[in-house]
């Protein structure tokens, strides 16, 4: 009798703790019949989606560690990314010489704005999560103005492949096609119709296994343990302050790194739309995959990328069929996005409070016992 | 071999004061190798602040330091800092605990001085990049726990044990610091389950056959009785007596620490006999509320009307939690009946409505609107909840403050309880403590309820407006015939307001007493002693 209470209420609290993946899962399985696409063409899209976003999506992982929520923040460490594109594609270096002068240049502009964020996050204790996102908007004016108005007449920029016609500041969209695909295309097998770029694979496989070895090391214990109490592990003698700047510091540079891997799979880069989308999309992806804001894993980082890009690849196609509207897919992806955060922020609250109610249980308990 | 001679810790003479106040006087005694202290006494005795100096806290220094000598192996010290103190091998473990609940206990145990391996990422990014040695942490651990002599998983999360292990776990950690000597243990048995505490005994006495001095803070006398080899009573700031533990008795500890030679001033202050009636005005039957620091278990009580009732105990026993509890401001259970109807828990407004009033322990936090006015302070609560100060239009559609009413009442009670403020304009953060429990009071008042609840009203303000505020009190209870419950940790203040006294021990009521009765008894109930006995 008691066990199977015992069954049903961890049914319940499975239910409520993967919310989020299962209304996914769901989704994915209505719209597969109804969009027609080939197992083969999906797998290929999904490993194409995998090599493009884990890097960024990873990136997410350090600072969940460290107590800090979902560090909006990333953002900056796109921008990073992207400036660094920018100049390689100017100075016309291809290939993975390319990208590799690109995360070069990109490193110390992460370091200094992860810095700053992280600076800017110790003073806001306990709202990092609204702040970064500010942050994020704030930083975007100064992107804006030193891309739109400091390259060329300030920063020496004179190609015309990159510079408005103008003669200043950076064109709307820039192709990159000195290093599209140049990681991916280094070693690719293919499998039929399916394209496997194995050296992007061993990449991001060595990240994860950074991230793994990071969380034995004792900067990662140190983080855990800012992450959970900040005050308990000030009185055990950690700086807590510098482990917190240092956990954003490597999420941005990450993030600028997973940034170039993404434009360069891309080939085009977005010079002023494509860091703050990246940003909300990598934060749903990791939601999606059952992540909360203090609780992520690897496991979530691979399961939400499948999940939420099989969504944007099967809805387009399952709303022309239905209803002759291919838009639908691009409505859905923003919406499901914000919805997706929402959600899990609302739901992060409920289950610390709930958490919170257990101890008035105990003690209610405890006078039945009496009783 | 001076150390076979010399005692491990010996304090001469120390004092302290804050402020001009004494806290501290002429504190002298020794410790000796494996010796195990027990000290006890009331609230403000002065037991926290002699640990305070004795591990170098920044509140002494801040203070103004300290008088007297502080000798460890017999040579002088003077700790700058806990860190100093923790050098010269001397632990603390504090009442509250603090653990990472997401760390198992070896985790914990070695929180920050993680045994550790080089890598080869080390050399680019400095020690921080060392991985952690997961089997000699492990290891580590269970040598502090063994060396404890308790047993405790050291695999488990910190968030899944039992309280008892939670305290093993902080106290595995002071002892797998190396050159450990002494151990200052702060009512660690407080929350302990009886079992819990008598393994815990146990570990002490482990200590001690190592060598290992320990001072052990409690408040339940039979254990200093079970494991200590000395005791010290402190009151006021004062040694009273130091007794050997196997000479002494629970009787003989509980009046030292509360009996107070009879004063003819408290005596003459106390309340007069009077009738009560027998009315059953409020009724609380299986309380339990969950405030932190004062969990509240199972409490029963009866108030009369017109009477003025009175709860003492002991810090964190739970004496603040029950009108907290009732008023709706912690999670509650169980029933309370006041005026033969059901006042529902956790829904503040209902107890409003039913007119009982609260005056907060916490004036500045729940008492005060510390940015308004005097005024708005007090007409605020009544305004919002019976309507009053308020001049209605359109058949009330439109609710307008009538400001001359409010300045009339504000005028009153600033009179009436002699509130020292530029006028009843004045912001409620610019006045002194005794002036803002003055405005507290007189914001309850302005409620005209039936059933007051007023908690530590003397807390933090000096003793003139002491008196005044208590006075204040006994005449609203004996003129206005308004039944008042007061929670205080002074027991000598309730002896002089109220009928009758209940003491608050581990979360339900260990006995009424009427308030004539000498304070000696009322210092067993606080310690517990009676559910020792009945076992």
């Amino acid at each position: 009798m008691s066990t199977d209470l015992k069954k049903k209420f961890d049914a319940r609290d499975f239910l409520a703790n993967n919310i989020v993946p299962i209304i996914f899962v769901v989704l994915c399985v209505a719209c597969y019949p109804l969009a027609g696409y080939s197992p083969e063409y999906l797998v290929d899209q999904i490993i194409t989606r995998i090599v493009r976003n884990s890097f960024l999506v990873l990136s997410l992982l350090i600072p969940i560690m460290a107590g800090m929520g979902l560090n909006f923040g990333m953002t900056l460490g796109a921008m990073a990314g992207q400036i660094g594109i920018v100049f390689i594609t100017a100075w016309n270096v291809v290939g993975i010489p390319g990208l590799l002068l690109a995360a070069i240049i990109a490193t110390p502009i992460a370091v200094i704005l992860g810095w700053f964020c992280g600076k800017m996050l110790n003073m806001a204790r306990g709202r990092e999560m609204i702040t970064s996102y500010m942050i994020s908007f704030f930083m975007n004016g100064v992107y804006q103005l030193v891309v739109l108005y400091g390259m060329g007449p300030v920063i020496p920029i004179h190609s015309d492949q990159v510079i408005l016609p103008r003669g200043y500041g950076v064109r709307n969209t820039i192709d990159l096609i000195n290093v599209r695909r140049s990681i991916d295309n280094f070693w690719q097998i293919n499998l039929g119709p399916i394209r496997i770029p194995v050296l992007t694979i061993i990449l991001i496989a060595l990240l994860c296994v950074v991230i793994i070895w990071f969380r034995k090391t004792k900067i990662g214990q140190d983080m855990r343990a800012v992450g959970q109490d900040m005050e308990v592990a000030r009185e055990a003698g950690i700086k807590v302050e510098r482990t917190r700047i240092l956990a954003i510091v490597i999420s941005t540079v990450f993030a600028a790194y997973g940034m170039i891997i993404y434009l360069s799979n891309m080939g085009t880069l977005n010079t002023y739309n494509s860091h703050s989308q990246i940003g909300m999309f990598s934060i749903a992806a990791l939601l999606v995959g059952g992540a909360s804001v203090s609780r992520a894993s690897i496991k979530n980082v691979f399961l939400g990328i499948i999940l939420f890009h099989l969504m944007f690849i099967l809805t387009p196609q399952a709303g022309k069929n239905l209803i002759g509207q291919a838009q639908i897919g691009e409505f859905f992806r923003v919406f499901v996005s914000y919805g997706v955060i929402t959600l899990s922020l609302v739901l992060y609250e409920i289950r610390t409070r709930r958490e919170k109610a257990e101890s008035a249980k105990m003690l209610a308990q405890a006078q039945e016992v009496q009783a | 071999m001076s150390e076979m001679t010399k005692p491990l810790l010996e304090m001469q003479s120390v004092s302290k004061e804050y402020n001009g106040n004494p806290v501290l006087k002429d504190v002298s005694f020794t410790l000796g190798q494996g010796e195990v202290l027990g000290l006890v006494g009331e609230n403000g005795a002065g037991k926290s602040t002699l640990m305070n100096i004795l591990f170098g806290m920044d509140v002494i220094h801040q203070t103004g330091g300290y008088g007297g000598k502080v000798l460890i192996d017999g040579k002088e010290v003077k700790f700058t800092s806990p860190l100093d103190a923790l050098k010269a091998g001397i632990g603390m473990v504090h009442q509250e605990f603090s653990l990472l609940p997401g760390f198992t206990a070896a985790e914990n145990i070695l929180l920050n001085r993680e045994p550790q391996n080089k890598s080869v990422l080390s050399l680019v990014f400095g020690d921080r990049a060392n991985t952690i040695d997961r089997k000699k942490l492990q290891k580590e651990a269970i040598d502090a726990i063994t060396k404890l002599g308790v047993s405790l998983d050291p695999d488990m999360l910190v968030s899944e044990m039992p309280v008892g292990h939670k305290q093993f776990t902080e106290i595995s950690r002071e002892i797998s610091k190396s050159a450990i000597r002494l151990l200052v243990l702060d009512e660690p048995t407080a929350v302990l389950t009886e079992k819990e505490a008598e393994m815990l005994l146990k570990a002490i006495e482990n200590l001690s056959k190592q060598g290992i001095s320990v001072i052990f803070i409690t408040h339940r006398l039979q254990e200093i009785l079970d494991v200590c080899d000395k005791v010290i009573v402190m009151r006021d700031g004062r040694i009273i007596n130091s007794l050997d533990a196997k000479a002494t008795s629970i009787n003989e500890m509980a009046r030292l620490m509360v009996g107070r030679e009879v004063s003819a001033g408290s005596a003459q202050n106390r309340g007069e006999d009077r009738e009560i009636s027998d009315k059953v005005v409020l009724s609380v039957n299986n309380l339990w509320v969950d405030m932190p620091g004062e969990t509240v278990k199972d409490v029963n009580l009866e108030v009369h009307e017109g009477e003025f009732l009175g709860i003492g105990g002991l810090a964190g026993q739970g004496k603040l939690g029950i009108p907290n509890g009732i008023m709706g401001l912690y999670p509650a259970g169980g029933t309370v009946t006041f005026d033969g109807k059901t006042i529902p828990l956790n829904n503040p407004r209902a107890c409003l409505d039913s007119e009982l009033a609260f005056v907060s322990e916490d004036r500045r936090g729940v008492g005060l609107l510390l940015d308004e006015s005097l005024e708005w302070n007090i007409a605020f609560p009544a305004m919002q909840i019976h309507e009053k100060f308020l001049k209605k239009y359109l058949g009330g559609l439109i609710k307008w403050r009538d400001q001359s009413a409010i300045e009339e009442v504000t005028e009153k009670y600033i009179k009436q309880l002699q509130i020292k403020c530029t006028s009843s304009k004045q912001k409620a953060k610019e006045l002194s403590g005794g002036n803002q429990q003055k405005i507290c009071l007189a914001k309850s008042f302005a409620l005209e309820p039936k059933l007051m609840f007023v908690s530590e009203p003397t807390r933090g303000i000096d003793i003139g407006a002491k008196a005044l505020v208590l006075q204040a009190l006994k005449e609203y209870n004996r003129k206005h015939g308004v039944t008042i419950v007061m929670i205080s940790s002074e027991l000598e203040e309730l002896r002089q307001c109220c009928d009758r006294i209940a003491i608050i021990t581990d979360g339900a009521v260990s006995g009424i007493l009427p308030a004539s009765t000498p304070s000696e008894d009322f210092g067993i109930l606080m310690v517990g002693k009676t559910k020792k006995e009945a076992k």
